[in-house]
């Protein structure tokens, strides 16, 4: 059993201030997750009547893109390609002081204590984050090949779970790493072509407008990402908007009927 | 229910103009900006250092190449107005870049932790000002030759200049605590430029990564051996 002391921070709601609490841990198995031990806290912040910390989770499996807080400083704590659901204890030593914060950037304003309010990400993904396709019957299978390395370089992006961690990691707040991704994921694909430099143009467009800073080339994102989503989708992004202004004639059609 | 503190947004942001002018209302084609406009001052930093290692071929060298640029039929015109315009591109997109990013996270952290990045692209928003400060001293000191001091400027004789303003001590010291600047925004200015234009390829990656690390390495220490050959009498 280890002792921890944790400094988490504690905000009503979004219009009022927020500081650190203290709380002492005593008895944290090193089998608990990261959530399980706030858990633990919430049980005995609720049983002496105070308000239990709240904090986002759902799937609880690293699947699901809900859960994440900044731990000592690293979105989702101190273990690489892992969310801080699927953190567990044994990642800590007995005495640890550990420091919870949530993720800071204008475009996730605070909720409530260690949950932000991240539909900038939906709104960046309803500008473009999507293909056309008549809905009904599905098509056959292998009407449309795909190479095989266009897949997997589709399927890498596509594990992107939107939880925010590149945002909270980057010196600049800046969602390159998440919108990248989104457009790596369909641009790779024959399906994503259609609308791939309108898309582009559209979702950098509300990047922008959400207030999200600009990529200084840091690294942070990839090194936060619990999906590992590298960067060079980040090259590949400025690529396709570069491409997507400069040929404005044929791209023109594509934003106009869309 | 807890009430958010949202700024309300446009739920569809109209994406730019279409055309390169409609780039620089993006982040991303604000940083195409400052790829290109950094390119071109690469390639200056990079010939102005060649130019200038004449000085180790002697007084004639580097005095008939300094004849050479400033009798080039209005060459030197066009290729100063470039770099003007690149030098306050550059530094008009960073101001703008910055400022945006500042806003992006109005509260800090209370604790972070730096996994990837490093000191040079940490320090660019300060090596750039160290930079341009130093900028306008060097033009005033031997391109224009007002700077207060003991230096004594003559227009035609490069090389006197060198070894004159060199031997003065904190002169030199200026310079090379510069260039040391200069190396750190390189370092990391080179290699983000290849990502911000998109070219970024696995095949590739490691020789763009020891490009820049090289290019720095060689305007550095290029550049710093003048004044340190002056300062110990190998060059006077």
């Amino acid at each position: 059993m280890m002792r921890l002391k944790l400094h988490v921070w504690r905000q009503k709601s979004g219009g009022t201030q927020g500081s650190f609490a203290d709380y002492d841990m005593t008895d944290v198995s090193a089998d608990m997750s990261f959530l399980e031990m706030l858990d633990v806290l919430n049980e005995k912040l609720t049983a002496d009547g105070s308000d239990p910390i709240a904090f986002d989770h759902d799937c609880r499996e690293g699947i699901c893109g809900a859960c994440g807080m900044v731990v000592n400083g690293e979105p989702h704590g101190p273990r690489k390609a892992t969310t801080t659901c699927q953190l567990h204890m044994r990642s800590f030593k007995d005495g640890d002081e550990l420091w919870i914060e949530p993720w800071r950037a204008e475009a996730f304003p605070v909720i409530k204590d260690l949950v932000v309010d991240r539909s900038a990400f939906d709104r960046v993904i309803q500008a473009g984050g999507y293909i056309s396709v008549r809905s009904g019957s599905a098509p056959e299978a292998n009407s449309t090949l795909v190479p095989k390395l266009d897949a997997d370089a589709a399927f890498d992006a596509a594990q992107c779970i939107g939880c925010g961690a590149c945002v909270a990691a980057c010196p600049n707040a800046s969602a390159m790493l998440f919108v990248s991704a989104k457009v790596s994921h369909l641009g790779h694909l024959p399906q994503g072509q259609p609308e791939r430099y309108a898309r582009v143009r559209k979702m950098v467009a509300q990047m922008d407008a959400e207030g999200f800073g600009g990529c200084t080339n840091h690294k942070e994102c990839e090194a936060a990402c619990p999906k590992e989503i590298s960067i060079s989708h980040i090259a590949r992004l400025n690529r396709d908007l570069l491409k997507a202004q400069l040929t404005a004639a044929e791209e023109k059609k594509v934003s106009e009927s869309a | 229910m807890a009430n958010t503190t949202a700024p309300s947004r446009d739920l569809r942001a109209l994406p730019a103009a279409p055309g390169p002018l409609g780039l620089l209302d993006s982040t991303i084609g604000q940083k195409i900006v400052m790829a290109t406009t950094g390119a071109i001052l690469v390639g200056f930093v990079l010939f102005h250092f060649i130019g200038n290692a004449l000085i180790f071929a002697g007084p004639e060298a580097i005095n008939d190449y300094s004849h050479l640029l400033h009798h080039s039929h209005g060459l030197i015109w066009v290729a100063r107005a470039v770099l003007l315009l690149a030098v306050v591109l550059h530094i008009a997109t960073a101001l703008r870049l910055t400022a945006k990013n500042a806003s992006a996270r109005p509260q800090p952290y209370k604790v972070k932790r730096d996994i990837a990045t490093n000191y040079a692209a940490r320090t660019m928003v300060w090596s750039g000002p160290i930079l341009l400060g130093f900028l306008l001293y060097h033009l005033a000191h031997l391109t224009f030759g007002v700077t207060p001091g003991p230096y004594q400027h003559s227009p035609e004789d490069v090389y006197s200049n060198l070894v004159n303003g060199f031997s003065i001590p904190w002169v030199s010291g200026l310079y090379i605590v510069s260039m040391l600047s200069l190396g750190y925004h390189l370092f990391h200015g080179v290699w983000s430029m290849f990502q911000s234009l998109g070219i970024n390829h696995s095949a590739y990656n490691p020789r763009i990564k020891h490009a820049a690390i090289g290019l720095a390495l060689f305007i550095t220490l290029g550049n710093i051996s003048i004044p340190l050959s002056v300062l110990l009498g190998l060059v006077h």
